[in-house]
């Protein structure tokens, strides 16, 4: 294809796409889109993955049996939503392997709010209500999204996390309906995970150079700073609700412009953390290294079995 | 396969009750069938999603490829003749 | 009509909690993302059964108690599992290798408890059988794939069934409480579970092309409440919050 014709592609794409139309696996995509989602999904399945560790770490203390349960459960789904997405990935020809490669390597993204360490039970409720409730104000956005495996990856992922932002908050309930000990963890746990679940939502639009495209792609469909808004407008009143305060004092509500006013991010930290330098970066990395190292010689023996068994069947049908 | 400990793709389809067909859901990684289906089970039905199971490994489907699009299922367009509302019945004889 | 002792009882829980809370160890770190998805099925299934016993249990005992007064708040010696479920994780294979032990041993214990006389455990078993077939075929095709795959996985999975197979006496010999539970009709004939458990496990380890060990001492007291060092550090986790917060909401 001359370049004359590519841009003449490209430009249809872009008509298709604003006009509502869903992009599937086969189609005609231009090289940038297919890169983006490749990218952008992989970073979304990489922080699924890695997003099981902060929580997998209280597991085994869970304070009841039907906490644990639910933590577990939670947990597992993760793993699920890392496998929706991986496949997803995999139908824009990318390779799971080689993309967990590059996790592990340090070369691929996973969002940094999970290099945050989980020190107290609290930060259980704290990760279900504020993490899972800021993932998914970003997520339900994405059900629209204009590539159809990734939009439908995002269908389920949605109905499935439903429970989770629940799970979380009933724990905070319970934490700030408690003796003073256990309000004082609730509220330790909002003051450590608020400002880190703001920056989920990625930088201001105005230093945010991708989203541009990605909004005219249909790929992302509300603006960083639009999803920050709603998600404190929705999480304001429901930390009223239980008696927990909100850790910033320039917070307020702007009746003209009918949202919540906040104070200034420290994007400081952000770009910190994203650099390596959050409390659990390491810890992280090196978990699911290891994990993956300690499972190689799993995944070849059971390769190494089907592969025998399909040579004796092949020997057993052409005996008969 | 490039390194002997990447497990195959297999395609999953779900029969979510009797009446109704299997349903493309998603894929997933297994060395085997036995292990693909087993897999399924988990990463697919853990909210009682299914009764029946089929895994197909991803490379023995074959696709029509999209640029073909206009000569597979453009000719069915036109044929009007094929849909009911192509055929006039006075409304006293009612729904036929 | 016939009720299980409240010990009993524990027994059956104590089993299927500790090796829930094991296999909880895996979640986030198992060998392929598939995998850590189908052993945390099983640790759900396993404790879910577990609160239904404790639930079961707290009733006999009657002073109000909970599952989680149960779960939480014994120390080692009140708590009756076997020794092969305290076991630590070790590699995948070891942990495959001790599921399967269980699972085996769990199917023919449960086989039986559907049609325990005493009505509660039979109720509560023929919940949990399904699920417990599910988890013995789960870990028997895994041995075989692993004894029968790549030559380090089979030396491993190999010493992996070496190590555990002096914990596997214990499931199988009576004490005065199994007994009693036997002549009720509450619990199995050990005997009859440990000649199914043989058969099995022998036809599973062969078509795996391992090794049936030779005759090992066999290691008892779990379920009399005489541990070693692992159940210590097991409940140190699992009872944390309990122990540092007591009586409190979670």
């Amino acid at each position: 294809m001359s370049k004359e014709e590519i841009l003449n592609m490209e430009a249809r794409f872009e008509r298709y796409v604003a006009e509502e139309n869903k992009v599937e696996p086969k189609d005609w995509m231009p090289e940038k889109y297919r890169k983006t989602l490749i990218r952008q999904i992989s970073q979304h399945a990489h922080s699924e993955v890695v997003g099981m560790l902060p929580e997998a770490n209280w597991i085994s203390r869970a304070p009841s049996l039907r906490r644990k349960v639910a933590l577990l459960a939670k947990v597992q789904d993760e793993a699920g939503h890392g496998l929706y997405l991986y496949s997803a990935a995999e139908t824009l020809g990318a390779d799971r392997q080689q993309l967990v490669e590059d996790l592990l390597s340090g070369k691929a993204k996973y969002s940094s709010i999970f290099n945050y360490p989980t020190p107290t039970w609290a930060d259980m409720g704290a990760i279900g209500w504020l993490v899972d409730g800021a993932a998914i104000a970003n997520q339900v956005m994405l059900c629209r999204t204009s590539y159809g495996p990734y939009a439908r990856a995002m269908v389920k992922i949605c109905k499935e996390e439903s429970f989770h932002q629940r799970q979380g908050y009933e724990i905070m309930m319970a934490l700030a309906a408690g003796t003073p000990a256990q309000k004082k963890m609730a509220q330790d746990a909002l003051n450590r995970w608020w400002w880190p679940s703001l920056m989920m939502f990625g930088p201001t639009d105005d230093h945010s150079p991708n989203s541009a495209q990605s909004m005219k792609w249909r790929i992302k469909r509300k603006s960083n700073d639009e999803l920050r808004q709603e998600f404190i407008d929705k999480t304001v009143p429901q930390a009223e609700f239980i008696g927990l305060s909100i850790p910033d004092p320039d917070l307020k509500w702007n009746a003209e412009r009918g949202h919540y006013d906040f104070g200034e991010i420290n994007w400081d930290e952000f770009y910190n953390v994203i650099a390596g330098n959050g409390k659990c970066n390491r810890e992280r990395l090196a978990a699911r290294n290891k994990a993956h190292d300690e499972g190689k010689w799993v995944r070849e023996a059971a390769n190494a079995y089907a592969e025998k068994q399909r040579v004796r069947q092949q020997k057993q049908t052409s005996a008969a | 396969m490039s390194k002997n400990d990447n497990w195959k793709i297999w395609e999953v389809f779900i029969r979510s009750k009797n009446g109704i067909s299997h349903k493309h859901v998603g894929s997933l990684h297994a060395p085997d069938a036995e292990m693909a289906i087993k897999n399924a089970r988990d990463v697919y039905t853990r909210r009682s999603e299914g009764i029946s199971i089929w895994v197909v490994p991803s490379e023995s489907i074959t696709a029509s490829r999209p640029d073909e699009k206009e000569p597979l299922f453009a000719p069915a367009d036109d044929k009007v003749y094929r849909h009911p509302t192509f055929y006039e019945i006075p409304d006293e004889i009612g729904h036929m | 009509m016939a009720q299980a002792s409240e010990k009993y009882v524990l027994r059956l829980a104590d089993n299927i909690l500790i090796l829930g809370q094991r296999l909880g160890e895996w979640c986030g770190h198992g060998p392929v993302l598939e995998q850590d998805i189908a052993l945390t099925n099983i640790a759900l299934d396993l404790i879910g059964q577990s609160r239904m016993l404790y639930q079961y249990a707290a009733e006999i005992r009657n002073d109000g108690s909970t599952e989680d007064d149960l779960a939480m708040k014994r120390d080692v010696f009140d708590y009756y599992n076997c020794l092969l479920v305290e076991q630590p994780n070790g590699d995948w294979g070891k942990t495959i290798v001790r599921q399967f032990f269980f699972d085996t041993y769990h199917y023919y214990l449960q086989e039986f408890l559907v049609n325990s006389s005493d009505q509660r455990l039979s109720e509560i078993a023929r919940k949990s059988f399904k699920e417990v077939a599910y988890h013995a075929q789960y870990s028997a095709e895994w041995v075989i794939r692993l004894g029968d795959g790549t030559e380090e996985s089979h030396q491993r999975v190999q010493s992996s069934v070496n190590d555990l197979w002096t914990f596997t006496g214990e499931l199988f010999t009576p004490d005065e409480l199994d007994r009693e539970m036997q002549e009720q009709g509450i619990g199995p004939d050990l005997d009859v579970i440990a000649a199914n458990w043989n058969k099995k496990v022998n036809e599973i380890l062969e078509i795996a092309t391992l090794q049936i060990p030779e005759e090992t001492f066999m290691q008892s007291g779990g379920k009399q409440g005489e541990h070693g060092e692992y159940l210590g550090f097991i409940l140190a986790e699992l009872q944390f919050m309990q122990r540092a917060y007591p009586d409190m909401k979670w």
